[in-house]
Order: structure tokens, then C-alpha cells, then sequence
């Protein structure tokens, strides 16, 4: 399992390794020049992020788990589905719509005069707004389960003792959740931090695109590497953050009671529903029915191109093929740190998990390092060098995958396992049965849901990622993903509009599929 | 048996994917050139079908951004597939010279074709095309006597009116490098401090910001000239002109697209087969028309849209004078504050 952790680890690590050489010139340079500004750009973007997707996502968990309202299950499931926008593609349907140049503020101008208009969208609200309704379902996800285990029977004890359902939420039910809220928290966060499409589309620096800039255009590799050991230090924090918020927490659940919803007058139902409709329309209908009209528009004027079966297989493909690779990885890993407690296997763990928060480009260096070290090994023992390229292939890419998402799954995997008692473990242990088969034949089966969870988390991801499989992919394969870039690069709207679509489409199916699935298993009446 | 059958289709489905993916890496050896581009291959198609059809090469492409297809290149070091890099901005042929990944190649073709200051000197990469990056300014609401120099776009009266990409963007960059090699760092960093003074809105493309001048968002801008002649195909009424910049001075900066033969090429003479046909006129005129980009090759003339903007005189440092600069360029930027 330390073998495991390692190779997952191996390409962070490596990074880290490249980053060695000193460049005090170049940080010299940063130091007096854009660091500072740098710094202030991520952090108050990841603190805006935290506070739009954080507000966004309890208070619509605790909505749809505790109230009573119409349309509630609908919702409970629909609120999840901007999961499946890609952050990049939400950032340029907004501006294409809300830009200066775009047809919302046109048609201000042609209404009410030259001076009418919008705020510049272009600028750090319109990426915190973007990547807040984006990145919320992660928050509103693991609440809302959080909030189903207990938040009613909470409510009905505060009643019980006169207090408001308010109080219970403040002084009860959120504190109860922290766990569930700082992991989808930390997720929404690590997504933030790795981004370099969305912010690029907005013109807004971090140090993901400085980590571009140093790298292409001071054309120095290893100062890149040392900025994106920044980036990996972020992330580190956050994961620290996530464990401290987490300490003491009492995962395994009480009995989950069937007990009725809150009901409450009836405009405040209607409120309920309204808040509900209002977010689920800005971040998914709206976009989602822009990509719509540009699909139809691009059809039309025949500008789709020939080989969408091929690119929508592909992209299955690799999605599938990752996400069963990294879920038996995250499970295998998340499984012994349950059993062992070894401390160079939980340091291990943390820097595997670290690959969700550095951009798609960096881990692929990452990988392209380590694979090419073991391109050359191959070759030494041969004696020749290797028939294939290990480092162009569908292998190398899925590795990058499982790299970059293994903390997607491992989180879910990992809540899971907390649920079980370790009760269960000890009595099967005491049973006279192995680890290996506890893990089979008890905790598989108990995890089922938690593990589908986690490989259509994958999945919706790997449908997404850009930068990764445009440096690794193998000779021509292309993939929605890398369909979009092109189109994109051009701000071909219209003409980028099929793929995205057809991305948007696949994920909303599966985060459809599996939120319904979660709701009906644990539907209360 | 009837359960099954679903799944046997599924698994077809999914054999024919493979299968459709495996197809693509299987033309004969002989009769490829592979080229890994970062142009984009939606305007330049044709060129290609032309050439497979006139030589019967099958030219397979690797697409990705200037940048990764380096970096990728490098990678794969002696076992790379490209045979042929095609790549926009002469910064990125420079660079992949200075890293080895290039050949030189001798061609009488190509030196007849294609004019000195157009290629490396080493013979290392060759232009296709040329762009020009330069003024765009609102006729509506600017009278072209008040615009004269890219300096110029500092002075105080474009205050607000001034939209520019960042200096991420790599064509700025050549721009900022091919003014650092004409007017040494310290006069540039001096013509960058006023853009910048002027609180310039910064819109992450080219087309965007014609776009934005169009329509009043702001009144002066720096494009590549393609992108305004591609917009006019469309909308020959559209209110944004080109100005051609330092036309009493140092002249407008030029860029170049173009391609090199890979170091380690397999296909060695079908590449510099194709290289060798991008420069003729036949090639050179479909380029034209499809990307709006001037032909590299003097005796094909450009698009009729691009003869409507007028002749201008460009810089006088060869193209490869941009590359040198480059990470120069990019700290200027940083110093002076430009985003």
C-alpha cells in the first residue's frame, strides 16, 4: 500500500524535485514585481469562492433536507447538476451574455441610453460569481446529506425546548455539519486554486496563470515548478484546514429515523422554491440553454464536425477506464489508513491528494517526469529502448487522471468508510476473517453507494479536464474536452457550443442518475 | 440470451471506438507527414487536402497550443511522431531552435520563395504567412490624425478609451520584444508605463476587443489585422479601422506563422515536401484566403480585404529578433505594471 501511495504521490513529488534548483533571480524579480499582487488575487479569490459556494451550498442543503416545499424533490436533485458545467465553459457563456459587447447590456444601451449598463464582468466579482455557482454542489452535496441524517430531529429538539428552527440551525445543525461542510468546502477550494481556464477567460491572475507565465513566456521550467509548489502549499493548508475542522468528529450515524419535513406558512414555501429555482436557473438552465440555442445555430450552419461519435467515445472512454482506476485506488488507500496507522503512509496519502489542487498542465510535467524516468529504466533493463512510448499513452493518461482525482474519490470513499462502525471490523476480524476479505466482503458491499458516488465524481471530472489530456493524450486522440479548447481559442462561441453541450449533457445524465439514486435510497416521506 | 444481447451491442459500440481510435495511428509510413500544429486547423484544411491530393502524402495532425506542442516535442525527445511543427509567432520557432528540436534543411525552393528577413538564418524554420498586430481604432469616434505611434497610445487623451490584451498573451509579448530590440529596454518600459497610465480594460482576445471597439466599450486598441479582416467578411459595415503604427518611425510590427522540420523526423523529405508546398503561390493563395494572414511568398498578393486596409512598412528587425527578447518582454510587463 506504501507502493500505492507512492506512485500516486510520485508525480507531485517529482515536481517538487524539478523545483530544487534555486532561481532567486527570478523571485527576486516576482518579489519586487507581481508576487505580492499574485498572492492577494488567490486569496481573496479562494476566500470569495468559500463564501459564495459555502453560503450557497448550506443554506440550500438545509432548504431541501429539512423544509417542506413544492417541487422540494425535484430540486433535491436538479441543484446538483451545475457539477456537470465545466467552470470554463459557465465562464464564457457569462461573458459572451453579459460582456459589454454581449446582447444583455446591447439591449441596456439600445433602452436606456449609451450610458446604461452592467458592472464590468470582467473582473473579480464575475469569476467569484462564476466559480461560486459552479463549484457549489460540492458544498450543497455533503451538506445536504449532513443535514438528512439529523437536521429535522434537531429542529423538532430545539422546538421541543422553544426555540426557533433558526437556532437550531445555528447553534445544532451547522456546527453537527462542519465535517461535511469543510470537505466539500476544501473540494470547491482545491478546484478554485487548480483552475486556469476560467480565470484566463476573465483576465484575472493567480498563481495558476503565473505558473504559465513563468513557464512559457520567462521560458523557465524549474522557477514554474517552484510557483506551483506555491500553489501545492495552498492546497496543503487547505487540507490541513479541512482535517482540523474535521477533528473530533463523530461520523458514524444514529438511526436515521424516518421523520416527517418541516412545514412551514405557505409564502414561505413559495419562497423556498423560489430561492431554489433562481440559483438552479442562473447556473444551469441559463447556460445550459445558451449552449442549446449556439448548437442549433452551429448545426445549421454545418460547423460540427464530422467525428462527434469518435470524440464522444473517446471521451467515455477515458472517463470510464479512470474513474474505475482511481476509485480502486482511493478505496485501497483510504482502506489502509482505516486499518494501519503508519505515519509515512498517511504523509504519503496527503501529498497523493494534493494533485486536485494543482492545475491539469503541472501534474502532467509531473507525469511526463516520472514516466519518462521509467521509459528509460524500461530501456536500461531491455536493453533496447522501449517498442512504445509509455509517455503518449492511454495508460499515461489515465495515471494523470487518477493523479490529478484521486482526492474526488477519496473523500466520498473515505466519508463512507467513517459511516461503518469499527465495531463491524473488529467483530469480522474476530471472526477469523482477513483484511483483504473484510474489505471484500463487508465493506464493499456496505460502501456501494459512496463508491458509485465517488466514480461518477470521477467521471464528471475526467469529462471536464483540459490541460492534462491536451499535453498527454496519445497522437490524435481527441476528446470533447480538447474539442472545446479549439473552438474556444477563437472565441467561436457558437462553433464551441456542440461539444460543451454534449459535456454538460453526459455529466448532467450521471449527476442526475446518481443524486436520484442517493435521494431514493434514504427518501423521507 | 435475450438479456445479453444489449450488452454484446454496448461492447461493440465500444470495440468500434477503439477500433476507430487504433485507425487513425495506421496509414503507410511512406506516405505520411506528421505535423504537430498550433495553428488552428479549422481555417487551413484545405491547403492541406491539396497537398495529400497533389502528392499523395497523408498529412496527420497533432493539435495543441504553442506551448504544449513545445513542451510535448521536448518530451518525447528522439521519439517523437512530428515530423513537421507548425507554429504561430516567430518567438516559438525561435525557442524551438534554441532547444534543439529543429533542423536546418536546404532548399532552393524555399529560398526562392520565402525572403530572407521571413526565415531563420540557420534555415531552421521558414514563415508560411505574416501578420501584422497593430492599431485599431472606432472611425466613428477617432479621427485617424490623432493616432501616429504604438508610444503614442500613451498619451493622456486615450485615458479610459484604451483596450489591450495582457502581456500573457503571447503576441504581446513579441510586440514588447521587437520594441525592446529597436528601442533598447528602458525606452520601452518608458512607451509601456504610459499604456498603462491610460488604465487600460484588458479583454483576454483579439476578436473580443474588436468587438469592444465596435461598440463603444473603448476607442483605441493593438489587434493582429487577421482578426479585424475576419470580422469585415462577416460584417463589412463593422465601425473599427487599422491604423498602420510608426509609419514615420520604426514601422509596424510583424509577426510570422510558419514551421520547421523536427530534429528528429522520421518523414524527413515529406516534410520538407510540404514546407516546400506551403510556399508556393497555389498554396500561398488558399492560406491567403482562408486566414486573412499576408502571403510569406511575395509574388502572391494578399485577400482583396486586406488590399482595402492599404500598404504599410514594417519593422526593419528580422522576425527572429523577437525571440531573443521574449523573457525580457515578459519582465518589462511585469515591472511596468502591465497585467
Amino acid at each position: 500500500m506504501v507502493l500505492l501511495a507512492a506512485v500516486v504521490a510520485a508525480p507531485v513529488l517529482a515536481v517538487a524535485i524539478a523545483a530544487m534548483e534555486p532561481r532567486w533571480e527570478v523571485w527576486r524579480h516576482l518579489v519586487e514585481t507581481r508576487l505580492a499582487g499574485l498572492a492577494w488575487n488567490t486569496v481573496r479569490l479562494l476566500a470569495g469562492v468559500a463564501v459564495g459556494a459555502g453560503v450557497l451550498g448550506v443554506s440550500l442543503g438545509w432548504l431541501v433536507a429539512v423544509h417542506r416545499f413544492p417541487a422540494r424533490g425535484f430540486f433535491e436533485w436538479a441543484l446538483v447538476l451545475p457539477l456537470a458545467m465545466p467552470a470554463y465553459v459557465y465562464g464564457f457563456v457569462m461573458i459572451a451574455l453579459f460582456d459589454f459587447t454581449g446582447p444583455v447590456q446591447s439591449w441596456m444601451r439600445a433602452s436606456f441610453g449609451a450610458g446604461a449598463g452592467l458592472p464590468d464582468i470582467r473582473s473579480y466579482w464575475g469569476v467569484v460569481l462564476t466559480m461560486s455557482l459552479v463549484f457549489y454542489p460540492y458544498v450543497y452535496l455533503l451538506s445536504r446529506s449532513a443535514f438528512a441524517e439529523r437536521g429535522v430531529v434537531l429542529v423538532e429538539a430545539a422546538k421541543s425546548l422553544g426555540q426557533s428552527p433558526r437556532t437550531a440551525f445555528w447553534r445544532l445543525a451547522l456546527p453537527l455539519a462542519r465535517p461535511a461542510l469543510a470537505s466539500g468546502l476544501a473540494l470547491a477550494l482545491m478546484e478554485t486554486l487548480a483552475d486556469v481556464g476560467t480565470v484566463s477567460i476573465f483576465s484575472y491572475d493567480t498563481f495558476s496563470t503565473a505558473v504559465y507565465r513563468v513557464w512559457f513566456g520567462m521560458l523557465d521550467r524549474t522557477a514554474a515548478s517552484q510557483i506551483a509548489l506555491a500553489l501545492i502549499a495552498f492546497a496543503a493548508l487547505l487540507v490541513t484546514v479541512e482535517r482540523w475542522a474535521r477533528r473530533r468528529a463523530a461520523h458514524t450515524v444514529s438511526d436515521a429515523r424516518r421523520t416527517r419535513r418541516i412545514e412551514s406558512s405557505q409564502g414561505k414555501q413559495w419562497l423556498a422554491m423560489a430561492i431554489c429555482a433562481a440559483v438552479l436557473g442562473v447556473a444551469f438552465v441559463l447556460p445550459a440553454s445558451m449552449l442549446v440555442v449556439w448548437s442549433v445555430r452551429a448545426f445549421r450552419a454545418g460547423s460540427v464536425a464530422s467525428t462527434y461519435p469518435a470524440l464522444v467515445g473517446n471521451t467515455l472512454l477515458v472517463a470510464v477506464a479512470a474513474a474505475a482506476l482511481t476509485v480502486s485506488a482511493a478505496l485501497l488507500l483510504a482502506y489502509t489508513a482505516r486499518q494501519v496507522r503508519s505515519r509515512r503512509l498517511r504523509a504519503l496519502t496527503a501529498v497523493a491528494l494534493l494533485g486536485y489542487a494543482i492545475p491539469g498542465s503541472v501534474v502532467a510535467v509531473g507525469v511526463l517526469l516520472v514516466l519518462s524516468h521509467a521509459d528509460g529504466l524500461a530501456g536500461a533493463i531491455m536493453g533496447s529502448p522501449p517498442a512504445f512510448l509509455i509517455t503518449s499513452s492511454v495508460a499515461a493518461l489515465l495515471f494523470a487522471y487518477m493523479v490529478r482525482f484521486v482526492a474526488a474519490a477519496y473523500y466520498p470513499v473515505q466519508a463512507g468508510l467513517a459511516r461503518i462502525s469499527p465495531a463491524v471490523d473488529e467483530s469480522a476480524r474476530a471472526l477469523g476473517a482477513t483484511p483483504r476479505r473484510i474489505l471484500r466482503e463487508v465493506h464493499v458491499p456496505m460502501l456501494r453507494g459512496s463508491l458509485v458516488a465517488a466514480a461518477i465524481l470521477v467521471v464528471v471530472e475526467v469529462l471536464k479536464e483540459l490541460p492534462a489530456t491536451m499535453l498527454i493524450r496519445p497522437f490524435g486522440f481527441e476528446t470533447l474536452a480538447v474539442e472545446v479548447w479549439e473552438r474556444t481559442n477563437d472565441a467561436m462561441w457558437v462553433e464551441a457550443a456542440p461539444p460543451s453541450l454534449a459535456i454538460v449533457v453526459l455529466g448532467a445524465l450521471l449527476v442526475g442518475w446518481l443524486t436520484r439514486a442517493g435521494a431514493r435510497q434514504k427518501a423521507l416521506p | 440470451m435475450s438479456t445479453r444481447q444489449p450488452n454484446l451491442r454496448l461492447s461493440l459500440v465500444f470495440a468500434a471506438a477503439v477500433l476507430s481510435v487504433a485507425a487513425c495511428e495506421s496509414a503507410p509510413e511512406s506516405q505520411v507527414v506528421t505535423v504537430y500544429s498550433s495553428r488552428s486547423h479549422y481555417g487551413a484544411e484545405s491547403v492541406f487536402v491539396a497537398f495529400t491530393k497533389a502528392t499523395g502524402i497523408a498529412v496527420e495532425f497533432f493539435d495543441g497550443n504553442n506551448s504544449e506542442v513545445l513542451e510535448r516535442l521536448k518530451a518525447e525527445g528522439e521519439r517523437t511522431n512530428a515530423d513537421l511543427l507548425l507554429t504561430v509567432d516567430a518567438g516559438n520557432l525561435w525557442n524551438a531552435a534554441q532547444q534543439g528540436l529543429l533542423q536546418p534543411i536546404q532548399s532552393a525552393v524555399l529560398t526562392a520563395n520565402i525572403p530572407a528577413h521571413l526565415r531563420d538564418p540557420e534555415n531552421q524554420w521558414f514563415a508560411v504567412a505574416t501578420r501584422a498586430r497593430t492599431i485599431m481604432y472606432n472611425p466613428a469616434r477617432v479621427n485617424p490624425s490623432e493616432l501616429s505611434t504604438y508610444e503614442q497610445l500613451g498619451d493622456p487623451k486615450w485615458k479610459g478609451r484604451l483596450c489591450l490584451r495582457t502581456s500573457s498573451a503571447v503576441y504581446n509579448q513579441s510586440l514588447l520584444a521587437s520594441l525592446i530590440s529597436i528601442h533598447g529596454e528602458e525606452a520601452t518600459e518608458r512607451i509601456v508605463r504610459g499604456w498603462v497610465a491610460n488604465e487600460p480594460i484588458y479583454i483576454n482576445g483579439d476578436t473580443q476587443i474588436l468587438e469592444a471597439v465596435a461598440a463603444g466599450r473603448c476607442d483605441v486598441a493593438i489587434t493582429n489585422h487577421y482578426y479585424l479582416a475576419r470580422l469585415l467578411a462577416k460584417n463589412p459595415q463593422l465601425s473599427v479601422a487599422p491604423f498602420w503604427a510608426d509609419q514615420q518611425g520604426a514601422g509596424v510590427h510583424v509577426n510570422i506563422s510558419g514551421g520547421g522540420v523536427t530534429r528528429h523526423a522520421r518523414n524527413r523529405d515529406n516534410a520538407i515536401r510540404l514546407l516546400e508546398y506551403l510556399s508556393t503561390p497555389e498554396a500561398q493563395a488558399l492560406l491567403a484566403s482562408s486566414s486573412f494572414e499576408f502571403p510569406a511568398n511575395p509574388s502572391v498578393p494578399p485577400h482583396e480585404i486586406l488590399a482595402r486596409f492599404g500598404g504599410f512598412r514594417p519593422q526593419s528587425v528580422g522576425v527572429a529578433a523577437a525571440g531573443a527578447f521574449q523573457a525580457a518582454a515578459v519582465r518589462l510587463a511585469d515591472r511596468a505594471g502591465y497585467r
